[in-house]
């Protein structure tokens, strides 16, 4: 920022009345000089920790870590998991969002406040309750080991526990926004005889892309860094079960501070990216709202 | 009439009940499998009672301190302009993005006692890993942008008209905040703080690795969960899950009153 920016923040543009409706300049830099530092404990801080511990020891390591047989496991089985489970929530929310907004059935409330359930449970609680369902001593196990089929302590309970703490995230973006947008452009493409596939394709897809990359986003984040779920789920097998996250807590475990933090970096740009991401894809949806509401 | 209602509810409902309700069931199935005195013997066994008080205090902590600090941020976003206010902003929403067990370790890594801030607290006396104080902190990081972003559009929202009126009738802008400001934002203060709360009752990886994880002292209720479940106590594990979920569904039930009172659907952001 300008020295002129500095400035304004000395001494702000008055209209007549903000004398009475503003803080004296005392008070309004003491207020940003807290949040500043405090921003700066809390938030900055931390993230510059991550990376500047990931090249305590300079590239070389930094690599190292990376390359090493049991990370670069982690991070394929990090990247499968997310492939899977990031197109199945991304679709059940457009099919859900679809139902909700679009029509009215008996239920529905029930069915918005289902959507939202794993958000209040535990990431612990919700590893435990595919193994009390799936494990060898959980409800359908006896059935699973006669038939052979492993889901616990293998990739699918992994992929189970990982959709289910992201189940919400596409939904709960798509449900208000075709809710704000209405039904009018499609209800126009149908009675000018458009068939339900060409409706979708050209009218609904699009006007809710924004909204379903958004969901996106903030979805695949969540997928790749779960942690406690996915760790109830895991049995922890190195190279086999570990995922980015996991590898990172056996390397810190096993006092390789610098490699953990390597590996962890990699969750950190993910991270800087989401934001970033986020940021652009929320001014895009602000603005996109503000024209539709402009043509209403 | 548009078409796809059939598919769409179809598809979601299915996919909802294999996804959600079908292990959700197998929880309720497990509790009910143990006899009701097993089952309380267990969720309110000694040092699962220790564990809820680590937690519950803890998490009360951190969303108060959050509750507190959160909007005092949350003003500064919204009614300043200042170098690098862009960049908090978008930072607030750090700790949503950030892995867990990434913000543990790096908790963890800062506040033990050769860590940059830890070996600072260290020469004042001050002990924050591996004691409760640090489960505290980590829950006060995560919890964060609960209250800012319940605060902040809020606080956009607020009519400048209604402070004018209040500087009119020869109010101060102290007395402004607490008479005319403070009745609209706390619903919100009050849905951030709840939030956090329960986001916090249930946190694991960014708890586990500051807090010293000591039976009675520092062991918090997931954590719980995972050790008995390592020890193939299932009963024991389920009680303790049913208690935290029924926190979190009461917190979930005072949070839909709340947000009634707070209007339209403010929060989109807050779950991001």
């Amino acid at each position: 920022m300008s020295a002129a920016d500095w400035t304004s923040v000395l001494r702000p543009k008055r209209s007549p009345h903000s004398l009475a409706t503003s803080e004296a300049n005392g008070v309004r830099l003491a207020l940003i000089a807290f949040a500043l530092v405090f921003a700066g404990l809390l938030l900055v801080l931390p993230l510059a920790t991550v990376f500047v511990s990931a090249f305590a020891k300079g590239a070389l390591a930094f690599l190292d870590a990376l390359r090493e047989p049991d990370a670069l496991a982690a991070v394929k089985l990090t990247l499968l998991i997310a492939a899977i489970s990031v197109p199945l929530n991304a679709l059940f929310g457009v099919a859900a969002a679809w139902a909700i907004a679009r029509f009215e059935f008996r239920g529905k409330t029930l069915l918005t406040t289902a959507i939202d359930l794993p958000l209040a449970v535990s990431p612990v609680v919700s590893g435990l309750i595919y193994v009390l369902c799936f494990g060898a001593q959980g409800v359908l196990g006896p059935w699973l080991m006669e038939h052979g089929i492993r889901i616990i302590f293998a990739l699918p309970g992994i992929v189970l526990a990982t959709t289910f703490v992201t189940f919400p995230y596409v939904a709960r973006e798509l449900i208000p926004l075709l809710e704000e947008q209405g039904d009018e452009e499609e209800q126009a493409a149908i009675s000018l005889g458009a068939s339900g596939w060409q409706m979708f394709r050209r009218i609904t897809l699009p006007n809710m892309s924004l909204g379903l990359l958004y969901g996106i986003v903030l979805l695949n984040a969540r997928a790749m860094g779960e942690f406690g779920a996915v760790s109830v789920v895991s049995g922890h097998i190195r190279g086999e079960t570990n995922t980015i996250p996991l590898h990172v807590e056996v390397l810190y475990n096993e006092y390789q501070g610098q490699a953990a933090f390597a590996v962890a970096s990699l969750l950190a740009g993910l991270a800087v990216v989401t934001l970033v991401a986020k940021r652009l894809l929320e001014n895009r949806l602000a603005r996109a709202s503000r024209t539709a509401k402009e043509n209403a | 009439m548009l078409p796809g209602f059939g598919l769409s509810l179809g598809f979601a409902a299915t996919y909802l009940g294999l996804i959600v309700l079908l292990p959700l069931t197998a929880l309720i199935v497990k509790a009910a499998a143990a006899t009701p005195s097993e089952f309380l013997a267990a969720a309110f066994s000694e040092r699962a009672v220790a564990a809820y008080r680590v937690s519950f205090g803890a998490s009360l902590a951190a969303a108060a301190f959050n509750a507190v600090f959160g909007p005092v941020l949350a003003w500064v976003l919204v009614r300043y302009r200042f170098p690098g206010r862009e960049l908090i902003d978008a930072l607030v929403d750090l700790p949503f993005a950030l892995p867990t067990a990434v913000a543990g370790i790096t908790l963890t890594a800062l506040l033990s006692a050769n860590g940059l801030v830890g070996a600072q607290l260290a020469k004042l006396g001050i002990e924050i890993a591996y004691t409760r104080a640090g489960i505290a902190v980590a829950l006060a990081f995560i919890g964060l942008p609960f209250v800012v972003r319940t605060v902040q559009p809020v606080l956009a929202d607020i009519d400048k008209e209604w402070e004018e009126a209040a500087a009119t009738l020869g109010a101060g802008r102290w007395r402004t905040f607490r008479s005319v400001l403070l009745p609209v934002l706390w619903p919100a203060i009050a849905t951030g703080f709840a939030m956090a709360f329960a986001r916090g009752i249930g946190e694991y990886g960014s708890v586990v690795f500051i807090s010293g994880n000591m039976p009675y002292e520092t062991e918090i209720a997931p954590l719980l969960i995972v050790t008995q479940l390592e020890q193939y106590d299932y009963v024991g594990a389920t009680a303790i899950a049913i208690v935290l979920l029924a926190v979190s569904f009461a917190l979930l039930l005072a949070m839909n009153a709340l947000q009634r009172r707070l209007g339209s659907a403010r929060t989109r952001e807050v779950h991001a």
